[in-house]
């Protein structure tokens, strides 16, 4: 409401009476499933992967190393050339602490979600993530990350094999 | 003849039921790449502008547009969807030239139907919520009512409709591109099983994948860069009612109305003998009898009479899906309407290699159909 509109005319509808039968609605469930080939890139991308390493692919166009793997250089429009192991250390680009769950539930620990380019590839080239080991204070945009893998075991070729990526230690590489 | 726009480059991958070893984004490639080089045409730098003709639930993705520029070369240009069939795709490309605001567009379309695991339930998913969907079932029963209908108002008989099937599928054993060219007999299709009466399994197309581009120029920039201009004369599209109950399931209204909207901007008066050539959608098969009705190339209840003579043989006096249709190169989805009219610009060109029809052409029609449960459609006409 505003200064000059205190209420809107008509009746404010609640849930129950929403729910309750008291308006027409209709549900529909639609069944849509789709299984997507992944193609040459993602596929080597999710194989390796599972190795615990991160591949991309170079164009000898434009030197570019483009992360994750594409099969064509959007710049270029040309195919990319060869396979090039990239390192699971990167560089926060930024980021966003969510403090609400896919429901808009309030959640305790906030989740540190935000886009890293990886060393080793070209700039702006990289993933989004977690970001964990951090807290609100800490974390920065510029600020120096590793992968932390899931045990070989649980890995299954996808994003999420990565478990977060941690703050890099002095010394580390 | 209008020469604003023409028809300078043109892309395909060929059409196969599953392409594993390629993403959407790698088929999409493809034939990106083959338009552009046929155009002689740098995308990054001399393309102006990119349509992608797709339907967020075909393809899996919601805000699908937005996962198209990449593999088109579109990145930072101008760039946008039509959810729709491809020659709507081109009607849009078409306005953009004579606006003046682009000189050159390409526009994409494609199937990647493979990676649908639940085809029928989107199909169902497309009829009306309240009074339609509680029915429930596979949709195709849709295409059983209409070729009923259409088979007692038209003349035409089950037999022609199997004519169309033996046809279109040993026209596509010419077309590389193809997926189910095969030689069969009206027996064959007549003794396939019932799978939506008096719909029989072989009168229905099979889906396949693939990806087609076509590159559209102004009239200058066309003389400019393109020896063997194909010029876009007529088009046209149209819907008809969304309430299937209040459709006239004997004709295809739709198709009536795009191609009259196509052969006005032509200057068509008699399509029939001004006409040298169609590519006609047959997603089932009576729907080219249909279709070939409703775009008035035949006279009324003809249709089928005119197809017993061989008048739409691959060297009879009106070819139709001489490229094998989508009975014979398989069911694109949404990139059916871009296959029909890529066929004809190939033809105009002299392109089409093994499936080139033997006479001189210089005039062919496109019409397209969105596939059940719409009555949407679109024409083209092109000219050399």
């Amino acid at each position: 409401m505003s200064e000059r509109i205190k209420h809107w005319p008509g009746k404010r509808l609640s849930s129950k009476e929403l729910t309750g039968g008291k308006v027409t609605t209709t549900k529909t469930d639609p069944r849509v499933k789709y299984a997507w080939a992944c193609g040459e890139a993602i596929s080597r991308f999710l194989e390796e992967l599972k190795n615990g390493k991160l591949i991309a692919r170079k164009c000898n166009s434009c030197d570019q190393i483009l992360f994750p793997p594409r099969m064509f250089c959007e710049d270029c429009f040309t195919p990319t050339n060869e396979w090039v192991y990239v390192k699971d250390t990167g560089t926060i680009e930024t980021f966003s602490i969510s403090y609400l769950d896919t429901d808009a539930r309030r959640i305790k620990d906030p989740i540190y979600v935000g886009v890293l380019s990886v060393d080793g590839a070209s700039e702006k080239q990289g993933i989004m993530h977690y970001f964990g080991g951090v807290t609100p204070k800490t974390i920065k945009i510029g600020m120096k990350v590793k992968a932390v893998w899931k045990p070989k075991k649980d890995r299954e070729g996808a994003i999420t094999d990565i478990r977060y990526w941690r703050p890099l230690r002095r010394g580390e590489k | 003849m209008k020469k604003n726009v023409a028809v300078v480059g043109i892309g395909n991958t060929a059409f196969r039921p599953k392409t594993d070893e390629y993403s959407w984004k790698e088929l999409m490639y493809e034939a990106a790449s083959r338009a552009y080089n046929d155009a002689g045409l740098n995308p990054r730098k001399e393309i102006d502008s990119f349509i992608t003709c797709a339907e967020d639930y075909w393809e899996g993705f919601s805000i699908y547009d937005e996962f198209v520029p990449d593999q088109i070369g579109a990145a930072l240009r101008s760039c946008c969807t039509v959810c729709g069939d491809g020659i709507q795709g081109l009607a849009l490309a078409y306005m953009q030239i004579m606006s003046g605001a682009v000189d050159t567009v390409a526009v994409e379309s494609h199937s990647k139907i493979s990676d649908l695991l639940t085809y029928s339930d989107v199909l169902a998913f497309a009829l009306d919520p309240i009074y339609n969907r509680p029915i429930g079932g596979h949709p195709h029963y849709l295409a059983g009512m209409e070729m009923r209908r259409f088979l007692r108002d038209s003349k035409c008989t089950e037999k022609d409709c199997a004519r169309v099937v033996v046809k279109n599928k040993t026209n596509a054993l010419k077309n590389p591109s193809s997926a189910y060219g095969t030689k069969l007999t009206t027996d064959d299709v007549k003794s396939s099983p019932e799978v939506f009466s008096p719909l029989r399994q072989l009168d229905v197309s099979n889906l396949v994948d693939g990806s087609i581009v076509m590159v559209l120029a102004s009239a200058k920039r066309a003389k400019e860069i393109c020896d063997n201009p194909v010029w876009i004369t007529g088009i046209g599209w149209s819907s008809d009612t969304p309430w299937i109950e209040n459709r006239d399931w004997g004709r295809a209204e739709y198709a009536e109305e795009a191609s009259k909207m196509a052969y006005k901007m032509a200057g068509i008066k008699n399509p029939s003998s001004d006409i040298d050539f169609a590519e006609m959608d047959d997603k089932f098969s009576y729907k080219e009898l249909q279709h070939i009705q409703a775009a008035k190339l035949c006279r009324k209840g003809e249709a089928g009479k005119r197809l017993r003579k061989g008048h739409y043989d691959f060297e009879g006096r009106l070819p139709v899906n001489v490229s094998g249709g989508s009975l014979g190169c398989g069911n694109l989805i949404e990139a059916s309407g871009l296959h029909r009219a890529m066929e004809v610009a190939l033809q105009l060109r002299g392109h089409a290699g093994r499936h080139q029809i033997k006479k001189v052409v210089k005039r062919g029609l496109a019409l397209s159909w969105r596939s059940l449960p719409t009555a949407t459609g679109g024409a083209v006409v092109m000219e050399v």
